[in-house]
């Protein structure tokens, strides 16, 4: 194990009363005041995150398209410069080393955002695959990142950037450019990881702090809240959003974790796993991930409780929660094909007892 | 963090009110605090029959579900139903309203519990 790293945004933290906890090797805010008026705040008005810890891989040179083609199940060639997209890193059995965005910065140089779990096996991966024309480049703890999500992190955002000259707006969704906000340069992106409208802002490590500090002052008067770990995961759980090492594995592909979508297979270039998901989408694969809804007052669903059908066990919930904002459990459920129906009636077990779930879709709450 | 004079404490959190024969049953300023906005409580029913350091009672918070063990061993009298429709009284009130459970203890003297000072210097300054 590598020693615990530390937030660029430590101190901001430290000085906003965070109680800090260990993931993925990072010490990272859980929370700060509560969870709960924390994923309040992202869904009504704004929250920001530190997300300093996802991993920040730059590709670069004229052989870098072609790469990058031959290595994601997305298709790269499909961006253009300034635009972004989901996609996964896969091995040959088509199970998820990392799902991340990537985005076209320029036609010889793209930025992957990837997960902090995953980072040092991506850049390994990626480098060992032996591309010509290419480097990949971004340590662990070599840039600052945060995300500002919520419904007014657009107002809140355009206030700051609207003094630079070059951009006055900020970017449109799943679009990327590069920003001068608070004196310092950075990459703002138009994605997130709540269900809410909102921007990630990639940056170096000196101006991490300096742009935190100057956009939670910004939002104050419009409900701005910093937020940790534990309401990014009840949001992103709410937006049926994965979490990589729950929902995703490598011994689960994006067909069965109904992520197909953000697979191109229309596409001649082939790509590590590409076979295996061809035989997935042509038979169907032979577990799938489906949303899970329970009842108020029943105890919520969590990882790993095992899912039933009658007497049968069917399935083991990959990811679940008590959802803040509609009162109930909610899950993400990994299932035997053929899965139920949504609205059909299923069952999991805690502490020896059964709780009554229905199927439902994956997103519990409605796309913005 | 709020420790209170008049309550004896458990390692694993707990709190323990002693009245004549009968002990009432909470967690601390401390676990609630760390738990968060409790969401769902699993309490035991009156009659059950439980030993010191067995898992009683079952606190989830968004983020997790935790367990709460018996600080004293016992027969089960009383569940405090009202957690069932207010949970978060737990966060408002760990010493008041937001207590779990009482019992009858086996033993007059609960022993190895830890006074209040013993308890607030187990804690994290």
């Amino acid at each position: 194990m590598s020693p615990i790293a530390h937030s660029p945004l430590a101190a901001c933290h430290l000085a906003l009363g965070a109680r800090m906890i260990s993931f993925a090797g990072w010490n990272l805010p859980v929370e700060y005041g509560g969870l709960l008026a924390e994923h309040k705040a992202t869904r009504h008005a704004a929250g920001l995150f530190d997300i300093s810890h996802m991993g920040q891989i730059h590709a670069r040179g004229k052989g870098t398209l072609q790469a990058l083609e031959s290595l994601l199940a997305n298709d790269p060639a499909k961006l253009k410069d300034g635009e972004g997209h989901y996609t996964f890193l896969l091995n040959h059995q088509g199970g998820v080393i990392d799902d991340l965005f990537l985005y076209r910065l320029d036609p010889e140089h793209f930025l992957l955002v990837v997960n902090a779990s995953r980072h040092d096996e991506d850049l390994q991966v990626l480098t060992a695959s032996g591309k010509k024309g290419v480097s990949f480049t971004g340590a662990p703890g070599s840039a600052a990142g945060m995300a500002l999500q919520g419904p007014k992190s657009g107002s809140i955002l355009s206030g700051l950037c609207h003094a630079d000259r070059d951009n006055p707006a900020p970017p449109a969704r799943n679009r990327i450019a590069q920003y001068r906000i608070a004196g310092r340069e950075a990459y703002i992106a138009a994605t997130g990881y709540t269900g809410e409208n909102g921007f990630e802002i990639f940056t170096d490590l000196s101006a991490g702090p300096v742009i935190w500090n100057t956009i939670m002052e910004a939002g104050k008067s419009d409900g701005l809240l910093p937020c940790g770990l534990g309401s990014r995961d009840s949001l992103r759980l709410e937006a049926g959003f994965p979490l990589n090492g729950q929902d995703l594995s490598p011994e689960i592909t994006p067909m069965e974790a109904g992520l197909g979508f953000f697979v191109d297979l229309s596409r001649p270039r082939s790509f590590p796993g590409r076979s295996v998901l061809e035989q997935q989408k042509k038979n169907g694969p032979s577990r799938i991930c489906v949303g899970l809804q329970g009842q108020p007052g029943q105890p919520p669903p969590r990882h790993d409780y095992p899912v039933f059908q009658g007497d049968r066990k069917i399935g083991v919930i990959t990811s679940g929660v008590p959802s803040p904002t509609l009162g109930h459990g909610i899950a993400l459920a990994l299932i035997t094909t053929p899965a139920p129906a949504c609205g059909q009636d299923l069952e999991f077990e805690v502490r020896g007892r059964r709780v009554p779930v229905k199927v439902c879709p994956r997103r519990f709450i409605p796309k913005k | 963090m709020n420790t209170p004079n008049d309550l004896l404490y458990a390692k694993t959190h707990e709190w323990l009110r002693l009245d004549k024969d009968s002990a009432t049953v909470g967690i601390t300023d401390h676990a609630q605090s760390e738990l968060s906005d409790v969401v769902y409580i699993e309490l035991p029913k009156p009659g059950r029959k439980v030993a010191a350091g067995e898992v009683i009672a079952t606190v989830e918070s968004v983020k997790a579900a935790s367990d709460i063990y018996s600080p004293v061993s016992g027969e089960v009298t009383e569940a405090n139903t009202a957690l069932h429709s207010d949970p978060g009284l737990v966060n408002r009130e760990p010493y008041g309203q937001g207590w779990l459970f009482r019992l009858k203890p086996d033993q007059p003297k609960p022993t190895g519990l830890l006074s209040p000072s013993d308890y607030t210097a187990t804690l994290p300054h």
